[in-house]
């Protein structure tokens, strides 16, 4: 917010009702200047709408989107300076890649021959080079994805919104599209604003993430931040997994705060913002936590199963007041697990964990 | 990324598109007895002498061919000149057909247009209004077209009334008659295809070339019209090819003066006037002339395609 210069895309109270349901409400986001920035959440909560509603498919009922300085809520989504890659792709049918690639060049009025070689240059980029005269239904899920980028690429965008643009492909591939995706946004400085429900794809690609839930914005910061100082409770369980230890929080101050653990010890450790004294959850993540001698350690269970998880492996153990605390162990000769119905003791660092409010 | 480079199987070569010949054989059956069959007979027919009370007689003979082509003379005998009688007849047929397609086309795309894109609960409650007329007979729908536009009929009556016009506009047994009559009677034909073809269409297209920075005029020339043009082309052929045969509309509405192929090929069959090989000949020419359209219309789309 200090440097005007730097923003984007300025999202400024940006509410969107369909009839009384609001599907957005009262965003504010601001996404910088050539940065990889991801809309995260879980189905149905907004992504999609607010990436319309920046490439303008989508009316807003209230607020301002503001692109590079200028307010672009009342334009048609031909005159906003931002391309789309389309969840599904969307690609023209009737059209081989080169005219595909090449529309966008077209209606900006560029004329053949120097479109012909901005076409060649992206195609290059995204190693289509020798699929230039192929038709969209002669592609492959992943080229046909590709072409998607390179049309939406061509005329070089200020901004460049990603729909899901992986969903469709599998694994293997999709790991290597995310690599690509990113050398792309880095080799052409176009700011990117990807939407998706994956967690992990939003964590290795992203500058900065904003976690969103019911249209609304639940916090916004970089992949360490997001996952390492969750602001709530959604946010910690949404990304990774986490344990929530029902605790009582006795005394808050300087952004720390002190509880007691189901069975009576004590801690001090990071709270989130609006953490009061009373019931709350403790945050501590599965890797987080080690497995120590009955008696020892935090707090006290037993072991009730054990999930193979190939290279790891995850160990459910019950507390005494009933709770399930995952616990994530490498699954190497040298590590002893605890067989089920084992009596242990839990340890974890008291700055591994944080109190979290609803 | 080397598993992304193999293209797709392509699309025009299925697996499963070849079902067996067990399979097919009623299809060929039926195409064999009610389509290879009669014109068959036709063909013979076109070639055979003409019996005075309709019938035939079994003897070869060009005489219906050379009659639709050439004039003899009143006692044939004669040096043959070009006979243009029949030639007009089928000129007026074609551009009456097309003038009528293209009425189709200019209200049935719209109509198609507004159908496709309601809610698919209203979609088939408007299918069903478009359809509701042709539950009619064609001979009725035709008689009523006249009663609707003769000179003090209800059309006539209700411009007058609204001032638009003084005089009531002529239009029975006028070439405007014919085309309107054979518009009513064939309109659904152009609306269903456009209406599947519309329905089909991803409108996530148009978000693309918006998106890309395209107005609304040339998204719909470059974006929507080619993707439905299969069936923007599937309804002008199902229009325009019954209507180039059709009679009941030019009988009713077009009066004498604008005679038709299909009225001209009925009166040989019908009476003692007939001359059944001559209408087969004509019928002949006829089916000639329509799929040499289609031929070259099927030539042209391979091309596209490449
Ligand atoms: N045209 C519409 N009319 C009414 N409600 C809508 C409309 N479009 C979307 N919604 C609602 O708005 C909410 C947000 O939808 P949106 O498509 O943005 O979700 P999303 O976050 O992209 O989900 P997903 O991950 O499943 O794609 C949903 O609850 C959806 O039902
Ligand atoms: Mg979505």
């Amino acid at each position: 917010m200090a440097d005007q210069n730097n923003i984007a895309v300025d999202i400024r109270n940006v509410t969107k009702m369909y009839g009384a349901f609001s599907a957005l409400e009262k965003v504010n986001l601001d996404i910088r200047d050539n940065e990889f920035f991801t809309l995260l959440g879980p189905s149905g909560c907004g992504k999609t709408t607010l990436l319309r509603t920046i490439a303008g498919f989508e009316d807003i009922t209230q607020g301002e989107i503001v692109l590079y300085g200028q307010n672009i809520a009342n334009l048609l989504p031909n005159e906003r300076p931002v391309n789309t890659v389309f969840q599904q792709y969307a690609l023209f049918p009737h059209m081989n890649v080169t005219q595909n690639v090449m529309f966008g060049l077209l209606r900006l009025g560029q004329d053949k021959t120097s479109a012909k070689f901005r076409v060649a240059e992206v195609l290059e980029l995204v190693q289509l080079t020798k699929f230039a005269d192929r038709m969209p239904n002669q592609l492959s899920g992943g080229q046909q994805q590709r072409v998607a980028l390179a049309r939406a690429l061509a005329p070089s965008p200020k901004v460049l919104l990603l729909d899901e643009p992986l969903s469709a492909l599998d694994l293997k591939l999709r790991q290597a599209v995310r690599l690509e995706l990113q050398q792309i946004q880095h080799q052409t400085g176009i700011t990117f604003v990807f939407v998706t429900h994956d967690q992990e794809e939003a964590l290795t690609m992203s500058d900065r993430i904003a976690v969103i839930k019911g249209g609304q914005v639940q916090q916004v910061g970089s992949a360490q931040e997001v996952y390492e100082a969750p602001k709530n409770k959604f946010v910690a369980d949404f990304i990774g997994e986490t344990n929530l230890l029902d605790v009582r929080v006795t005394d808050l101050h300087d952004g720390k705060g002190s509880c007691i653990l189901p069975g009576g010890v004590q801690i001090t450790c990071p709270a989130a913002d609006g953490a009061h004294p009373g019931p709350g959850h403790l945050s501590v993540r599965p890797e987080r936590i080690a497995i120590t001698s009955p008696n020892e350690g935090l707090v006290q269970g037993k072991v009730k199963r054990h999930i193979y998880l190939g290279t790891d492996m995850h160990v459910e153990v019950t507390l005494m007041d009933s709770e399930t605390v995952t616990v994530r162990m490498q699954n190497s000769s040298q590590i002893q697990i605890p067989e089920a119905g084992q009596t242990i003791g839990l340890e974890f660092e008291a700055d591994a964990a944080r109190l979290l409010v609803d | 990324m080397a598993a992304d480079l193999q293209p797709k199987a392509s699309s025009s070569t299925s697996t499963y598109a070849g079902l067996g010949i067990p399979l097919i054989l009623p299809a060929w059956a039926i195409i064999g007895f009610f389509l290879v069959l009669p014109v068959m007979m036709m063909l013979i027919y076109s070639f055979l002498t003409k019996e005075f009370r309709g019938g035939v007689i079994w003897e070869f003979s060009l005489a219906a061919y050379d009659q639709f082509f050439f004039d003899r003379g009143l006692f044939g005998d004669e040096l043959p000149k070009i006979e243009w009688t029949y030639i007009t007849i089928f000129w007026r047929s074609i551009w009456q057909a097309a003038a009528a397609t293209l009425l189709c086309l200019v209200i049935g795309f719209p109509t198609a247009w507004f159908i496709a894109t309601r809610t698919a609960r209203n979609r088939s409650i408007w299918l069903f209004l478009v359809t509701i007329p042709y539950w009619v007979n064609l001979l009725i729908r035709t008689i009523s077209m006249k009663f609707l536009i003769r000179d003090n009929g209800p059309m006539n009556e209700l411009l007058m009334a609204s001032g638009l016009i003084s005089e009531p506009i002529h239009i029975i047994n006028t070439n405007l008659a014919v085309q309107l009559g054979l518009f009513y009677s064939y309109l659904p034909f152009m609306v269903l295809p456009i209406y599947a073809a519309v329905e089909r269409y991803n409108f996530a297209l148009s978000e693309a070339a918006a998106d890309l920075y395209a107005s609304r005029t040339i998204t719909l020339t470059q974006i929507i019209l080619p993707t439905i043009k299969p069936g923007i082309i599937a309804g002008c052929i199902l229009v325009f090819v019954p209507s180039l045969g059709a009679f009941l509309a030019p009988d009713l509405l077009g009066g004498a003066k604008n005679f038709m192929i299909g009225s001209l090929i009925e009166e040989q069959f019908k009476g003692a006037a007939g001359n059944w090989p001559f209408g087969a000949a004509a019928s002949m020419i006829l089916l000639s002339l329509v799929l040499l359209v289609l031929t070259l219309y099927a030539r042209q789309q391979t091309r596209e395609q490449g």
